[in-house]
């Protein structure tokens, strides 16, 4: 795991549930607003390259961010943002990787949401999709072969991404040999501005689960409390020997694919739909409806996330940019085994 | 004026009206008009034969395939050049081998959006034209020009071989042409970009540009650089290379790609074996460093070569 400003807490305990819900709301909060920035940081021309934003995803990335524990891996995707502060990724991480920071975890070498820490089982996602998912089996493996118990690994997938072989490779092999993989398939309609219909045929994607042998789970993914509950419970079920656990949430994508994208093709009727709603008006509503906030409360989170966010940013915008003559162009540890650079090319 | 992307566009509007086999297939093509709307409006003209596909690489390449086995001319869209890798068994294994095999051909088109542009990173970046033309049985475009993005993309789709279509994405928007060409060179036939009589740089796609900016550049101190557009990397055009530096009698191959066992290699592998005699250098090359694509743009202006670094290394070679 790392750093954490505050350590996490876990979906677990029934008397702790609210403040489980609670944590991971300020999660959510804190991810919507640092995303917020960075689109406006890259609307100002700051950043360079893509700019992909979680919005409308918060509540099912955080729950599968919060369920995990030390020792657990997490492979995160592009609209992840509140599951990797969850999961204990700092916001500096975000800041210094979007602004392409030397002193970034990728030290401007890969940039926007394509960062991790393998070390502390955070995996740095490659763009092609559903290519994580044996990755984090593999990790399972070796911790079988280590002798770890009780650890689970969680990969994030869209419904795109179920379309590609390296899904149903993953999943199966996962099957096979019974490791305790999570996978949190987020259905938001659309990929990039395909509607399921081109993607796939069958009326729910969770009929899949049925035909790898895994268990199969289904979530309303605007809400956060069925989020923690569902994925708190499959966590609990792989890490108790059951084997794969998939789940599929539905909602609605809440942003472009990207920030360049005005995302013109999303249905209206969609909007309309229960899984249009905007997962954290949801769960401030109902936090203020259960009465475990109240309107000061949320006022003061806001800002505290406000607060953090400016500083992270600020501090990522003093930090220097990779500087090409100190770079060290090689790609392979064995840096005497390297040859393309002291060869004239 | 036309750009490179709209070239793109209008050869594939063409190849759709002259000729009912053909069909677009990828992913966001259809009504959206693709990532980089290179297909824009053609599903809405053509209806039923531009088609939005699954994230089903592999698929999209094997029913290719199937279709071209069937009588069909497929035009793929890869997202990404990156990408294509994800399809890459069906491409080499079964398009690549099939004429080889069974003496029936396989005329598909794989348009790769290929290259870097700023901040696009490890996985958005990538030039495999190498990689595609290690195989037998394909056939590799790498258009420089506008005039070629139009007349290599209908050509390709009409010849009955697996063609990978290596379109630049930093060319897109940046190049434009007056209007689009009537007649054209054939595949497999070099350019001659720029005459000279001092050295030869061969290169291909965007960097031809860099280098005929890098040609100009040594012309203020008098330097009369040949650069030769490869067009074609397989088959590659030998003989106008040959009779360059046969000319010159010094050459610098440039490419965007890395350099291990590169197009620029097979070029100077080449020279090296037909025109040794004809050296009056060693010969030189230059290529992306052999690291993944950076994302920061301060270090993929270094990982690349440029104006300036091209324009370095004729420097060295005119002095050796
Ligand atoms: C193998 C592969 N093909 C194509 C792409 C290009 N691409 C990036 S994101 C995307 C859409 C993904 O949709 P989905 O899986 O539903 O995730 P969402 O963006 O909706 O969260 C596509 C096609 C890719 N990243 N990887
Ligand atoms: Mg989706």
């Amino acid at each position: 795991m790392l750093h954490l400003a505050e350590a996490p807490i876990r979906a677990g305990k029934a008397s702790d549930f609210p403040e489980t819900y609670r944590r991971a709301f300020r999660w959510m909060l804190l991810a919507r607003v640092a995303e917020e920035k960075i689109a406006s940081l890259f609307r100002g021309g700051r950043i360079t390259g893509g700019v992909f934003l979680g919005k409308g995803q918060e509540a099912i990335s955080v729950a599968t961010g919060i369920a995990l524990k030390e020792g657990d891996i997490f492979a995160p995707l592009i609209r992840d943002q509140a599951g990797r502060l969850a999961f204990g990724e700092s916001l500096l991480d975000f800041t210094l990787t979007y602004l392409g920071a030397r002193s970034g975890p990728m030290r401007g070498r890969d940039g926007n949401v394509h960062r991790g820490r393998p070390r502390e089982g955070l995996l740095p996602m490659i763009s092609h999709l559903g290519a994580m998912v044996s990755v984090v089996n593999g990790m399972l493996l070796a911790h079988r072969f280590q002798g770890k118990k009780g650890t689970v690994g969680a990969a994030s997938l869209g419904d795109g991404a179920t379309s590609t072989g390296a899904f149903h490779e993953s999943i199966n092999q996962a099957a096979v040999e019974k490791l305790p993989l999570i996978l949190v398939v987020t259905n938001n309609q659309y990929a990039y501005s395909t509607p399921n219909e081109r993607q796939f045929a069958c009326s729910d994607l969770v009929d899949k689960a049925l035909g790898y042998g895994v268990n199969g789970h289904t979530v309303d993914g605007t809400d956060l409390e069925s989020c923690l509950q569902i994925i708190g419970g499959a966590v609990q079920l792989a890490r108790e020997g059951n084997g794969p656990q998939l789940i599929v949430a539905s909602n609605l994508r809440l942003a472009g694919h990207g920030e360049h994208d005005d995302s013109h093709y999303i249905s209206s009727h969609f909007k309309e739909l229960p899984l249009g709603r905007d997962c954290i008006e949801v769960a401030q509503n109902h936090l203020l409806g259960k009465g475990w906030a109240d309107a000061s409360a949320l006022e003061v989170w806001t800002r505290e996330c406000a607060v953090q966010v400016d500083e992270a940013v600020a501090h990522a915008l003093r930090e220097p940019a990779p500087d090409p003559a100190q770079e060290e162009w090689c790609a392979l540890s064995h840096r005497h085994l390297a040859e393309g650079n002291s060869a004239k090319f | 004026m036309i750009t490179y992307l709209e070239a793109i566009r209008e050869a594939q509007k063409k190849a759709l009206e002259i000729d009912p086999r053909v069909y677009l297939y990828g992913q966001d093509i259809g009504a959206f008009g693709g990532a980089f709307k290179a297909t824009k409006g053609l599903a809405q003209t053509f209806p039923g034969r531009v088609i939005d596909s699954p994230i089903s690489e592999d698929a999209m390449m094997g029913s290719a395939i199937g279709a071209a086995l069937q009588g069909m001319r497929p035009v793929i869209e890869m997202q990404f050049a990156d990408f294509s890798t994800v399809g890459f068994n069906q491409i080499v294994n079964q398009a690549a081998t099939m004429f080889w095999r069974t003496g029936e051909s396989c005329p598909i088109t794989v348009r790769l959006p290929s290259g870097g542009t700023p901040g696009s990173g490890p996985f958005h970046s990538q030039n495999l034209e190498a990689l595609y033309a290690h195989y037998p049985g394909l056939i590799i475009l790498t258009p420089a020009t506008v005039e070629d993005a139009y007349s290599l993309l209908l050509e390709a789709i009409a010849l009955d071989d697996p063609v990978i279509f290596c379109e630049h994405k930093y060319l897109y928007y940046h190049l434009k042409a007056e209007s689009l060409p009537e007649t054209a060179l054939p595949v497999g036939k070099a350019r001659i970009a720029r005459t000279g009589r001092d050295a030869t740089v061969v290169t291909y796609s965007a960097m031809l540009h860099e280098a005929l900016a890098a040609a100009e550049e040594l012309a203020e101190n008098g330097w009369e650089i040949e650069v030769i557009d490869l067009r074609s990397i397989k088959p590659l055009d030998t003989d106008t290379v040959l009779a360059s530096v046969a000319r010159t009698g010094r050459i610098l191959a440039v490419g965007e790609a890395w350099p291990w066992g590169g197009v620029t290699a097979e070029v100077l592998a080449r020279i090296a074996t037909d025109g040794f005699n004809l050296l009056d250098a060693p010969p030189m090359r230059l290529n992306s460093k052999d690291t993944p694509v950076p994302f920061h743009p301060n270090l993929w202006g270094t990982h690349r070569p440029t104006a300036r670094t091209i324009a370095n290394a004729l420097r060295d070679l005119l002095r050796l």
